[in-house]
C-alpha cells in the first residue's frame, strides 16, 4: 500500500500493475483478431460454396426450352 | 468501385514496427519518473489510448457531416466503424487509467482526475450510439439520425473537457501528473512514437474493419446473383450499416 | 416566425386544456424534493449540496417534459402534415423549444420556492436574482439538447428510454456549471449575491454552441 508522501511503489510492486496495463491493451487487439479472423473464415467458406455451386450451374445441361428456339 | 483494403498491408507493416519501436522505446530507453517511477510506464500507453479516441471520436462527427452533406451512405460507415473503434480504445483507456490511479492512488478511481471523470462521460454518451441505431428500424433513418448524434456528440467533446477540468481546479491537483509539467526529452520521444503507433494501430484497425464490411456487402449481392434471391437470408434489425 | 408562433401557441393551449405535462413534472420535482430529505436525513441543506440537489432534481422533472415533447405529433400525424407545408422546417425546433423553455419556467416557479420551504437552510430573499438569472441560462441549452434529444428518440422503438440516456450525458456540463454557480448562492454563511462569472460564462458558451448545434442538425430529423 503506499502512503500519501512516499515516494514511487518499488519494481516488484510496480511491475504487476504495468503489466496489467499492456496486457489489457494487448487483449484487445488480440480479441479483435480473433473476430476478426472468425468473420475471415466464415467468408471464405461462403465463397467456396459460391464458387462450386457456380461451378455445378455452369456444367448443368442447358434448359430445353432455350434450345428449341 | 472503392476498393477498401488498399494498402492495408503497408498500413499494418508501419503499425507493427512502430508499435514495436514504442515498446522497446518504453522499457529500455525512456528514464524511469522521479515521483512514481515504474508506475509512470502506463502512461505511454493510457495517454495515447485516450488521445486517438477522442480523436476518432471527432472525426466519427466529421464523416457524419459529409454523409449529411453529400446523402453518400460510405460516409455513414466510415462514421460508424470509427465511432465503434474509438469507443473500443475508450474502454481501454478507462481500464488502464484505472490501473494507473490504483497503483498511484490505492483505489481503482478517482474523481479527482478531470482526464478520467471526462472519459467516463464521453464513453457513456457514445455507448448510447448503438442502442440508438438499434432501435431505428428504417435503414436510410437509421443513418441520418446516428449522423446528427454523432455531429452533437463530436461537438460536445472538447465543451466536456473543458468543463470537467475547469470543475476540479481549484479543488485538487491533478493526480496522474507527470512530476515536472513540462516531459523531458527521451519521455517525450517515446511519448510521441507510442501516441503514433496507436494512431496507425487505431487507422489500421479502421480499415480492417471497413474491408471486411464492404467484402461482406459484396458477398451478399454474390450470392444473390449465383443463388438467386431465396438463398440470401433477409437482413435482421441491426445496429451495423449493411 | 410566424409559423414558429403558431406552432408554439398550440403547444400552449394543449397544456393547457390538458394539463399533462407541467403538473407532472411540478409533483415529481416535489416528490423528489421529499425523497431527498429521506435520502439524506438531514433537516436542511445548503451550499454545493443545495445547489446539486435542486439542480439534479429540475434536470430529471424536465427529462419528464422532454420525453413528451413530440409525442403529439408522432401519433397524430402532425410530423406529416408540418413536412406537407410550405414553411421552413427550423420554425418546428424553434417552437418547440420555446414551449419547452416555458414548460421549465413554470416548473422552476413552483419548484424553487418549494425547494427553498422543504430543504434550503438560507433564505432565498437575497441571491434570488442570481438564481433566476442562472437557472434562465440553464433552462436555455436544457431546451436546445432537449428538443434535440426528443426529435432523435420519437422516432425510434424505445421512445422513452433513448432520449434520457443521450441527453443526461450531454447535458453534463451544463450541470456542472449550474450547479457551481448556484452553490455559493446558497451558501449559510458568507453567501454571494452574484453567481460566479466564470460559470455563468461556460453556461453560455454551452447554450450558444448547442442552440446553434441543434438549430443546425434538427432538419435531417424531419425528413421522410
Amino acid at each position: 500500500m503506499i502512503l500519501a508522501a512516499a515516494p514511487a511503489l518499488p519494481l516488484h510492486k510496480a511491475g504487476p500493475y504495468v503489466a496489467a496495463a499492456y496486457i489489457v491493451f494487448l487483449a484487445l487487439i488480440l480479441i479483435y483478431v480473433t473476430i476478426m479472423a472468425i468473420r475471415l473464415s466464415r467468408a471464405e467458406r461462403e465463397l467456396t460454396e459460391l464458387a462450386r455451386e457456380r461451378a455445378r450451374r455452369d456444367a448443368q445441361p442447358r434448359d430445353r426450352e432455350l434450345e428449341r428456339v | 468501385m472503392h476498393v477498401y483494403g488498399r494498402g492495408l498491408r503497408g498500413l499494418s507493416l508501419a503499425t507493427s514496427a512502430t508499435l514495436t519501436a514504442a515498446l522497446i522505446l518504453v522499457f529500455f530507453y525512456a528514464p524511469l519518473d522521479a515521483d512514481q517511477g515504474f508506475v509512470q510506464k502506463i502512461f505511454y500507453v493510457h495517454v495515447p489510448l485516450a488521445v486517438v479516441s477522442l480523436c476518432g471520436f471527432v472525426l466519427g462527427g466529421i464523416f457524419a457531416v459529409q454523409h449529411l452533406r453529400t446523402g453518400d451512405r460510405r460516409n455513414d460507415m466510415r462514421s460508424y466503424v470509427v465511432i465503434h473503434m474509438s469507443l473500443i480504445f475508450a474502454v481501454g483507456a478507462l481500464i488502464t487509467g484505472s490501473i494507473w490511479a490504483r497503483a498511484s492512488w490505492g483505489h481503482w478511481w478517482e474523481w479527482n482526475e478531470p482526464t478520467l471523470v471526462s472519459f467516463l462521460i464521453v464513453f457513456l454518451l457514445y455507448a448510447t450510439y448503438q442502442p440508438l441505431r438499434f432501435s431505428i428500424e428504417d435503414p436510410e433513418r437509421q443513418a441520418r439520425y446516428a449522423s446528427v448524434f454523432a455531429i452533437v456528440a463530436g461537438a460536445f467533446v472538447p465543451l466536456n473537457f473543458i468543463a470537467v477540468r475547469l470543475a476540479q481546479q481549484y479543488v485538487h491537483p491533478r493526480v496522474l501528473t507527470l512530476g515536472g509539467g513540462n516531459l523531458p526529452g527521451p519521455m517525450r520521444l517515446t511519448f510521441i512514437v507510442s501516441l503514433f503507433g496507436i494512431g496507425l494501430l487505431y487507422a489500421t484497425l479502421c480499415k480492417y474493419e471497413l474491408t471486411a464490411k464492404h467484402a461482406r456487402r459484396q458477398l451478399r449481392a454474390l450470392r444473390r446473383n449465383v443463388l438467386g434471391d431465396d438463398a440470401v437470408r433477409p437482413l435482421q434489425r441491426s445496429a451495423a450499416p449493411s | 416566425m410566424r409559423t414558429a408562433l403558431t406552432i408554439l401557441r398550440k403547444d400552449l393551449l394543449l397544456e393547457l386544456r390538458t394539463l399533462e405535462t407541467v403538473p407532472a413534472m411540478v409533483l415529481f420535482a416535489l416528490t423528489t424534493f421529499v425523497l431527498f430529505h429521506f435520502g439524506l436525513a438531514r433537516p436542511s441543506i445548503d451550499g454545493q449540496l443545495a445547489a446539486g440537489v435542486l439542480v439534479v432534481t429540475l434536470l430529471f422533472a424536465a427529462l419528464l417534459g422532454i420525453n413528451r415533447l413530440f409525442v403529439a405529433e408522432r401519433e397524430q400525424g402532425g410530423f406529416d402534415a408540418f413536412l406537407l407545408a410550405p414553411v421552413d422546417r427550423t420554425t418546428m425546433f424553434l417552437a418547440k423549444a420555446t414551449g419547452l423553455f416555458v414548460f421549465l419556467a413554470v416548473l422552476e416557479l413552483i419548484a424553487v420556492p418549494a425547494f427553498a420551504l422543504l430543504l434550503l437552510k438560507p433564505s432565498l430573499g437575497e441571491p434570488l436574482p442570481g438564481l433566476i438569472a442562472t437557472l434562465a441560462l440553464a433552462n436555455l441549452g436544457l431546451s436546445a439538447i432537449g428538443t434535440l434529444v426528443s426529435g432523435i428518440a420519437v422516432h425510434t422503438r424505445a421512445r422513452d428510454l433513448i432520449g434520457p440516456i443521450i441527453g443526461l450525458p450531454l447535458l453534463i456540463p451544463a450541470l456542472i456549471a449550474s450547479s457551481h454557480a448556484i452553490a455559493p448562492l446558497l451558501r449559510t454563511a458568507h453567501a454571494a449575491t452574484a453567481p460566479p462569472g466564470k460559470w455563468m460564462a461556460i453556461l453560455a458558451l454551452y447554450d450558444v454552441v448547442f442552440a446553434l448545434l441543434a438549430y443546425a442538425v434538427f432538419d435531417f430529423l424531419l425528413e421522410d
